[in-house]
């Protein structure tokens, strides 16, 4: 008797259930918060959803229409959990905190998930494109032009072509930019693709090893930029010379093809400049990630551009320039991991011809001494230069 | 090749150095940023 009473309730509560789950109309959802129940919350937060910011902002609660604490799913104080949430968002919550610093004003950052999904996004699907292209283009060029050979008879003699500070400078640029390359990759992509790999575990030490070895190495490296910029400045000036150079494709793409040129050609200048000029945007950027919150410059860029016109013309509107301490950062690293990518997609370039893509190069920055047909072929003018130096100096010594 | 080996011993001379000044200098995130009275160590 008691089952049979027991599956008769049963049966009357749960066709009294999609009773008392029918939503009210629209207007009641959105014109009386009071009303509770799970439909009308979703339905809420459905249309808070598609309502701007502002509207959004005023979404804060008001104790003068909230359910009794008492109800079920009734609101606290008249501001429910997402209320709250929205108050704090909005920077309309009275909050004290004991964190210090200028991030602790903003708890809550929406555009910081517009960051994640670039970062996540296009940020890596396109740098891992432009470095793999890279290294595809170089590979089908070695393929097609072979080895750059030195065309004439070697001589036997060699040219001192760096002093041993020029290259400890390059080597000291060098060492460190591959090294902070490689760790900020790994920050990067670690999580996509080695955490698939190694494992977790193993991942959290390589991550914070490199999160050390790129926080700290990056001062060598912007130690190496000032010094082999005030080191070659002068010599990569661009020249008249440079013009003809570029017209023969440096004589890269055809054999016997040698443009004169001084101690610098004009591949190299625009190597010099590509590593200036990014290297000093990284260098800041990073410089910006290093001391969190502390050099804010993109409210403040973002306001000359938009003095320009240019973000309107190119269709990007008018760019902010009232950002957060978040959204500084957020800004510092995706300019850094760009300016990154393309700084390495070009120093790939350059080691290449610097290694197996042409014979002699690396004596340059190896031994310092090249062989002086090489000299001769690449870099005409200075041969003659350091000759006609030589010259003037053993005239000038007295015979003994 | 002596240069570059001298150079790489360097850059590793500087990254401890820089880890040691910057941490000496209170020049660290957890120095900036968080107050003592929310310190867990």
């Amino acid at each position: 008797m008691l089952r049979l009473i027991a599956t008769c309730l049963f049966c009357f509560i749960a066709a009294a259930a999609p009773a008392q789950d029918r939503a009210p109309n629209d207007s009641t959802v959105l014109t009386n918060p009071a009303v509770s129940g799970l439909e009308d919350i979703l339905r809420r937060q459905q249309a808070l959803k598609t309502a701007d910011g502002a509207e959004r902002a005023t979404q804060i609660g008001d104790p003068a229409v909230a359910s009794p604490e008492t109800d079920q799913l009734g609101t606290l104080g008249g501001a429910s959990d997402a209320d709250l949430w929205r108050a704090y968002r909005f920077n309309a919550a009275d909050i004290y905190t004991q964190s210090r610093g200028p991030a602790s004003t903003t708890l809550i950052q929406d555009s910081g998930m517009w960051w994640l999904a670039v970062r996540e996004g296009p940020l890596a699907t396109y740098g891992a494109w432009l470095l793999v292209g890279t290294i595809g283009l170089l590979a089908l060029f070695y393929l097609l032009r072979g080895r750059v050979r030195i065309d004439g008879e070697k001589t036997g003699r060699t040219i001192t072509r760096f002093k041993s500070f020029e290259r400890f400078g390059h080597w000291l640029l060098a060492g460190s930019f591959v090294v902070l390359g490689i760790t900020g990759l790994i920050s990067l992509f670690g999580r996509k693709v080695m955490i698939p790999l190694f494992g977790h575990d193993s991942f959290s030490i390589l991550a914070i090893a490199s999160k050390w070895v790129h926080n700290n190495i990056s001062w060598a490296f912007m130690i190496a930029l000032v010094l082999i910029f005030f080191m070659w400045v002068l010599e990569n000036i661009p020249n008249r010379l440079d013009l003809k150079w570029i017209a023969v494709g440096g004589g890269l793409f055809k054999k016997g093809v040698h443009p004169p040129a001084k101690k610098f050609n004009a591949g190299q200048k625009v190597i010099f400049w590509s590593v200036i000029v990014l290297g000093t945007s990284i260098s800041v950027s990073g410089l910006a990630l290093l001391f969190p919150f502390e050099l804010p410059m993109f409210g403040k860029t973002f306001g000359v551009l938009n003095a320009t016109g240019l973000p309107e013309l190119m269709g990007l509107g008018v760019l902010p320039t009232q950002l957060t301490p978040h959204a500084e950062m957020q800004f510092s690293q995706l300019w850094h991991a760009i300016m990154g990518f393309v700084l390495m997609a070009i120093i790939l370039a350059h080691i290449y011809i610097g290694s197996v893509g042409m014979e002699g190069a690396f004596d340059a920055m190896g031994s310092g001494e090249v062989e002086e047909q090489w000299a001769r072929e690449h870099h005409s003018l200075w041969v003659d230069e350091v000759k006609a130096k030589e010259t003037s100096t053993a005239a000038a010594t007295p015979a003994e | 090749m002596k240069p570059m080996l001298i150079a790489f011993v360097v850059a590793g001379l500087i990254a401890f150095g820089a880890d040691y000044g910057l941490d000496y200098a209170g020049f660290t995130s957890q120095e900036r940023t968080a107050g003592a009275a929310v310190r867990l160590d």
